[in-house]
C-alpha cells in the first residue's frame, strides 16, 4: 500500500486525543470503582483495562491505515463472522448474571454483541452507498438490510441483552433514515414497532419486565431494582458542583452502587468529580460527535459519509441512554458507556470505531 | 473499488440532514446536562445529605412463617417475632461510650460488650454486629426508651420458629437454617437474600414455598446516629400458610416416650388411607436449637454423633427385616400355590443345604409345622423350605408388590429405598448368578434384604386393609391465615394387590395368634383393650455361625435389631404400626411392649378424646 504523504498531514489528532482522553478517564474511574477501603487497594481490573486499551490502539491503527474505500469488501464477511459468533453464543456461550452473552476463547472472553454494532454499520453502509432514489426509499426497498440486521438483533435479545438489542435497533433506524428512508415510511416503521411492543413484552425475561415496570413506577420494587436507581441518583446528586474527590465517593466505596465499573461507571465518576467533571466528560463525547458530524457533512462520497454517521450513531445512542439510565431518566437496560466502561470487547470495538472516524476524516481531502 | 462520489444535490441534501442532526444532538445533550444540573446543583444538598449523614437502609421484614397443626388442630409449630440487638460502630461517635451506657441499661457486663467490639475490629465499621439474639422483653423496652442515648444501636425483627413438641417430632417437622451459598444461587429468583432463613429438613423444607410467606421490607432513611427518620417505601409482608397434618400430637408423644433411651423408629399409619398418625426416630435433636441459631460447635457435635441424631430412621434407616419378612413369604407361597395352608414340613432345629447348615432360632426344633404354626412360632426351618420352593425371583416380586425395595414416595427428602435382591440384581451388582444357597437367608429377611420402618408399616397396612397400598402422607390441608383453603390432600392409591380371597385370611389369622395364642412369639404385645395382630422380627447385625448366643450377651453394636410390626384391631383394622429398636435384642421382648403401648394409646384417645369439641371432627376423619 502506498503511504500518501498528504494523509499524514491530515491525520485527525483531535479525534485521537479525545478517544485517549476518554479511555484514560475510564481507567482512572475503574480504579476507583474497584478500590476497596478496607484493603486500601483496587482489584486488577484497571490494569487489565489498560492492556485492552493497548490492544485497542493497535486495532485502531489498523482501522485507520486501510483506505476505507476498501472496507466495503470486508463488510459482508465481517457481518458473517459476527453472525456466526452470535450463533455460537446461543449454543455454547458462557452464562453470567442470568444471561448468556459471552464466548470463552481461553485467553479472553469475547462478547460478540459488541463487534455486532460495527458489523451493522458496515453492512448497512455498503448496502446504502449508492445514491438513493429521488424521493427516498420506501420500506419495501429496504427489505434486504432489514433481513440481515434482524437476526443480529434477535440473537442479542434472546441472550438476553435488551440494552444491546435496543442500541442495535437504533443504529439500524438511524442509518436507514440518514441513508434516505422516507419520513413517512419511517413513521410506519415506528408505528409498527409500537404495535409490536405488547408481543415483544412476552419475550422479555421477568427481570427485564420488572425493570421497565419499575421505571414506570419506582415504588413497585423499592427494595430491589428500584434501589439501584435511587442509589445511583444519590451518588450523582451528592457529587454536587465539584465532587467528593478521587477515591472519596462514599456511595461507590460503600458498595451502594451496582455494576460500578461497567454500566454504572458514570455514577462513580459523577460522585467523585461533580457537575464540573461531568461537563468535561459529556463535553468530550459531544465534541467527538460534533466533529464526526462535520466529517459526515464534508466527506466526498456517500460510503464514507454514512460510515462515519453509523459510528457516531453508536456513540450517540450509547452515551445518551447510559447517562439517562444512571440519572433515572430511563429504565435500567444495561448499556456500557463507550470507551469508559470496563470490558475488552467493548474497548476494542469502540477503538476500531474511532479508527474508522479518523480514517474517513483524514481522507476527505483526497481522492 | 472506485469511490462513488456524491451527486451534487445529494451532497447538499446530506448537509441539510446533518444540520438537522446537529439540532437533535444538541437537544439530547442539553437534556442530559439539564438533568445533571438538576440532580447535582438543585437537589445536590438533599442527595449529599442522603449520601453522607444518612444512609438509606433496607430493612427486610420476613413474612411470619406459617403455623403447623396436628389432626386435632393442636399447635405443633408456632412462629413469633423476636428481636436481635445490633450495633453499627460507625453510627456511634464513641462506640465504647455507647456500649458502656448500654451495659448500664441492661445490667450486662461492660467487659463482655466491649470484648465483642474488640472481636469485630477487623470488620468495616459500617457493618452491623450482633450484640444479642432473641433479646427478652425487658431489654427491648430498655433499648427502645433510651434510643437517644444509644447512637448506633438498632433492633432487627426476625420471626422465630418455636417447636412445641421439642425433639418429639424433629425428623418429620424438620428444622430451619440460614440459606447456604448454593441454595441462594438456586433460589435467588424466589426472592431469597443472604442471611435469610429457609427450611432445611423435613416438612419445613418440603413445604417451604407454602409455609414461607412473602418477605416485605422498608426503605428507611436513617440519620447520622442510625435512627430512623422516615420510611421512604414500604412493602407489606405476607404471612405464610398454616399446615394441618394427619399426625396425632398425643400419639406422637407416646411413641417418642416409648423410644426414650433407645435408638430406633416408630411409624403409625391409618390402614385405610396411608395417613401417618405418628412417626418417631430416636435419638432426635431439638429443632428449637436451630431456630435460635445453631453454633458451629453444636452443628459439628450433631453431625459427628455416632448415633446419627439427624437421620430420620423411619425413612432413612435400612435394616434387614428379619422374621417380619415371613409375612411376604407366606403371601407368596399361598398365591403361587407352592403349598397348601395345611402342608406340614418338618423342623428339627436346623436344615442342611449344600455344605451349609441353616439353624432355627429354637435349637430343639418345632416338629411338624404348617403355615399357621410357622408364622405364629416364627419357625425358620419352615420358611427356609418355603423360600426354596418359591425361589428368589418370585419372593422379590411379592416383596416389591408390597412396596419393599422402592421409596414409598412420602413427601420428605432423602428417603431410602431399601433393597430387595433377585437374580438380575445379583448379576448387575456382583456379576455373579444368584446361588440357591443364598435363598434361605433371604427367606427369613436376612442377607442382602433391607427395608425401612415406614415400608414395613405400610406393608402391614396393606395386609390389614385387604391388599390396597397407599402412599404414606402426612399433610392433610393447607390454609391461609384467614382460613381460606389453599390445598387439600387425601389418600393416594398406588396399587391394588389382586390376592386370592383366602391368602390374607390365613396370614391374618396367624398374625392375630402371634400375639394372642399364648404360644406365639409376640405375646408381650397382647392387650386387654384391643386385639392386636402382629409379627416379631429379630434382625441379625453380625452373623453368629454355628453358635446359639443370646443377643443380650453380645456387646451393644453387634446386638440384633428388634422389630415388631402390627395392626389393630385384628378384625376390621384401623391402624398399622412398625417398630424398630436398633440393637434392641429380641423383637418380641424389646419391640412388642412398645407396640402395645402405642396401640393402646391410640384407642384410649378414641374413647376419651382430649377435647370433646373435636370429637365429631375425628369421627369424620376416621370415617374416610
Amino acid at each position: 500500500m502506498q503511504i500518501d504523504r498528504r494523509l499524514a498531514s491530515h491525520f485527525d489528532w483531535t479525534l485521537l486525543g479525545l478517544a485517549i482522553g476518554l479511555v484514560l478517564l475510564g481507567i482512572l474511574t475503574i480504579y476507583s470503582a474497584t478500590y476497596s477501603v478496607t484493603e486500601k487497594q483496587a482489584s486488577g481490573l484497571a490494569t487489565k483495562q489498560f492492556y485492552w486499551f493497548i490492544v485497542g490502539m493497535v486495532a485502531m491503527l489498523g482501522a485507520v491505515t486501510v483506505d476505507y474505500h476498501h472496507l466495503d469488501r470486508l463488510a459482508y464477511p465481517f457481518y458473517g463472522v459476527v453472525l456466526f459468533l452470535l450463533l455460537l453464543v446461543l449454543f455454547i456461550g458462557s452464562v453470567g448474571g442470568g444471561s448468556q452473552r459471552w464466548l470463552n476463547l481461553g485467553f479472553f472472553i469475547l462478547q460478540p454483541s459488541e463487534p455486532a454494532k460495527l458489523a451493522i454499520v458496515l453492512a448497512l453502509t455498503k448496502y446504502l452507498q449508492y445514491d438513493e432514489p429521488p424521493d427516498g426509499y420506501r420500506l419495501r426497498d429496504l427489505w434486504a438490510p432489514f433481513l440481515f440486521v434482524a437476526p443480529l438483533i434477535l440473537l442479542t435479545l434472546v441472550q438476553p441483552d435488551l440494552g444491546t438489542a435496543i442500541v442495535l435497533s437504533l443504529i439500524f433506524l438511524s442509518i436507514t433514515l440518514m441513508g434516505g428512508l422516507r419520513l413517512r415510511s419511517f413513521l410506519y416503521l415506528a408505528a409498527t414497532g409500537v404495535a409490536l411492543m405488547p408481543i415483544a413484552w412476552h419475550f422479555l425475561k421477568s427481570y427485564q419486565q420488572k425493570r421497565i415496570l419499575i421505571f414506570l413506577n419506582p415504588d413497585l420494587d423499592p427494595l430491589g431494582a428500584g434501589y439501584h436507581v435511587i442509589q445511583s441518583k444519590i451518588a450523582v446528586g451528592s457529587g454536587r458542583l465539584l465532587g467528593k474527590g478521587y477515591l472519596h465517593g462514599t456511595q461507590n466505596q460503600l458498595d451502594f452502587l451496582p455494576a460500578q465499573h461497567t454500566d454504572f461507571i458514570f455514577s462513580v465518576f459523577a460522585e467523585e468529580w461533580g457537575l464540573l467533571g461531568c461537563l468535561i466528560l459529556v463535553g468530550l463525547y459531544l465534541t467527538l460527535i460534533v466533529l464526526s458530524l462535520r466529517v459526515v457533512a464534508r466527506a466526498k462520497d456517500r460510503f464514507g459519509s454514512l460510515l462515519v454517521f453509523g459510528v457516531l450513531a453508536i456513540f450517540f445512542w450509547q452515551v445518551t441512554i447510559n447517562v439517562a439510565m444512571v440519572t433515572g431518566l430511563m429504565p435500567v437496560v444495561g448499556i456500557p458507556l463507550p470507551l469508559l466502561s470496563y470490558g475488552g470487547s467493548s474497548m476494542v470495538s469502540m477503538m476500531v470505531a474511532v479508527g474508522l472516524l479518523m480514517n474517513v476524516s483524514m481522507r476527505r481531502f483526497t481522492f | 473499488m472506485l469511490p462513488i462520489p456524491f451527486r451534487k444535490e445529494v451532497a447538499s441534501e446530506f448537509r441539510r440532514r446533518t444540520n438537522l442532526l446537529m439540532t437533535v444532538v444538541s437537544i439530547a445533550f442539553l437534556l442530559l446536562i439539564g438533568r445533571l444540573f438538576f440532580l447535582q446543583i438543585i437537589q445536590g444538598e438533599r442527595f449529599t445529605y442522603l449520601a453522607e449523614n444518612n444512609r438509606i437502609r433496607l430493612k427486610k421484614i420476613p413474612g411470619t412463617r406459617g403455623m403447623v397443626f396436628d389432626r386435632k388442630g393442636q399447635l405443633l409449630i408456632d412462629s413469633r417475632p423476636s428481636f436481635d440487638l445490633l450495633f453499627v460502630p460507625e453510627d456511634a461517635q464513641e462506640p465504647e461510650t455507647t456500649l458502656r451506657r448500654l451495659a448500664g441499661f441492661l445490667g450486662r457486663d461492660e467487659g463482655e460488650l466491649l470484648g465483642l467490639l474488640e472481636e469485630n475490629k477487623e470488620r468495616p465499621p459500617f457493618e452491623e454486629m450482633v450484640l444479642g439474639r432473641d433479646i427478652d422483653w425487658r431489654t427491648l423496652v430498655a433499648v427502645e426508651t433510651h434510643q437517644l442515648d444509644l447512637p448506633g444501636v438498632t433492633l432487627r425483627i426476625r420471626p422465630r420458629r418455636s417447636y412445641l413438641l421439642n425433639s418429639m417430632a424433629a425428623h418429620l417437622l424438620g428444622y430451619m437454617g440460614e440459606i447456604g451459598p448454593k441454595q441462594l444461587k438456586a433460589q435467588k429468583e424466589k426472592g431469597y437474600g443472604m442471611g435469610d432463613e429457609i427450611g432445611q429438613f423435613g416438612l419445613e423444607r418440603r413445604w417451604e414455598e407454602l409455609l414461607r410467606g412473602r418477605t416485605g421490607g422498608q426503605q428507611v432513611e436513617v440519620d447520622a446516629l442510625g435512627r430512623r427518620v422516615r420510611v421512604l417505601h414500604e412493602v407489606e409482608d405476607v404471612p405464610g400458610h398454616s399446615v394441618f397434618l394427619t399426625l396425632d400430637r398425643d400419639l406422637q408423644e407416646t411413641a417418642y416416650e416409648a423410644l426414650q433411651g433407645k435408638q430406633g423408629a416408630i411409624v403409625v399409619l391409618e390402614v385405610n388411607s396411608g395417613a401417618i398418625l405418628a412417626s418417631v426416630s430416636t435419638p432426635a435433636f431439638d429443632p428449637n436449637v436451630f431456630a435460635r441459631g445453631v453454633t458451629g460447635e453444636e452443628w459439628r457435635a450433631l453431625g459427628q454423633d455416632r448415633m446419627h441424631p439427624l437421620n430420620n430412621r423411619a425413612i432413612q434407616g435400612q435394616y434387614p427385616p428379619g422374621s417380619t419378612f415371613k409375612i411376604v413369604l407366606a403371601i407368596a407361597a399361598l398365591e403361587e400355590k407352592v403349598i397348601d395352608p395345611d402342608t406340614q414340613l418338618q423342623c428339627r432345629g436346623s436344615m442342611a443345604f449344600g455344605n451349609r447348615v441353616f439353624r432355627d432360632w429354637k435349637k430343639e426344633g418345632h416338629g411338624a409345622v404348617d403355615l399357621h404354626k410357622g408364622i405364629v412360632q416364627s419357625c425358620d426351618v419352615y420358611f427356609y423350605q418355603l423360600g426354596q420352593r418359591i425361589g428368589i425371583d418370585r419372593i422379590a416380586k411379592y416383596a416389591r408388590a408390597l412396596g419393599l425395595g422402592e421409596k414409598t414416595g412420602i413427601a420428605l427428602d432423602d428417603e431410602k429405598p431399601g433393597l430387595i435382591p433377585d437374580t438380575e440384581w445379583k448379576m448387575r451388582r456382583f456379576g455373579q448368578p444368584w446361588f440357591p444357597g443364598e435363598t434361605p437367608s433371604a427367606a427369613i429377611g436376612q442377607g442382602y434384604i433391607t427395608v425401612t420402618p415406614l415400608q414395613m408399616a405400610n406393608l402391614m397396612a396393606t395386609v390389614a386393609n385387604g391388599g390396597t397400598r397407599y402412599r404414606p402422607w402426612f399433610v392433610r390441608r393447607v390454609e391461609s391465615l384467614d382460613g381460606t383453603l389453599i390445598r387439600e390432600y387425601g389418600p393416594e392409591k398406588i396399587r391394588s394387590l389382586e390376592l386370592k380371597e383366602n391368602t390374607l385370611k390365613h396370614v391374618r389369622s396367624a398374625l392375630a395368634d402371634v400375639v394372642n395364642s399364648g404360644s406365639g412369639t409376640g405375646g408381650r404385645a397382647k392387650s386387654n383393650m384391643v386385639v392386636i395382630a402382629g409379627k416379631t422380627g429379630t434382625a441379625q447385625v453380625a452373623e453368629m455361625r454355628g453358635a446359639y448366643v443370646k443377643s443380650e450377651q453380645l456387646s451393644y453394636l453387634v446386638r440384633d435389631h428388634a422389630w415388631f410390626v402390627a395392626y389393630a384391631p385384628a378384625e376390621n383394622p384401623v391402624i398399622a404400626v412398625a417398630i424398630l429398636v436398633e440393637h434392641g435384642g429380641h423383637g418380641g421382648s424389646a419391640a412388642g411392649p412398645l407396640a402395645k403401648k402405642v396401640i393402646e394409646k391410640y384407642f384410649s384417645l378414641q374413647n376419651n378424646p382430649p377435647d370433646s369439641k373435636q370429637a365429631g371432627r375425628q369421627g369424620a376423619i376416621r370415617a374416610n
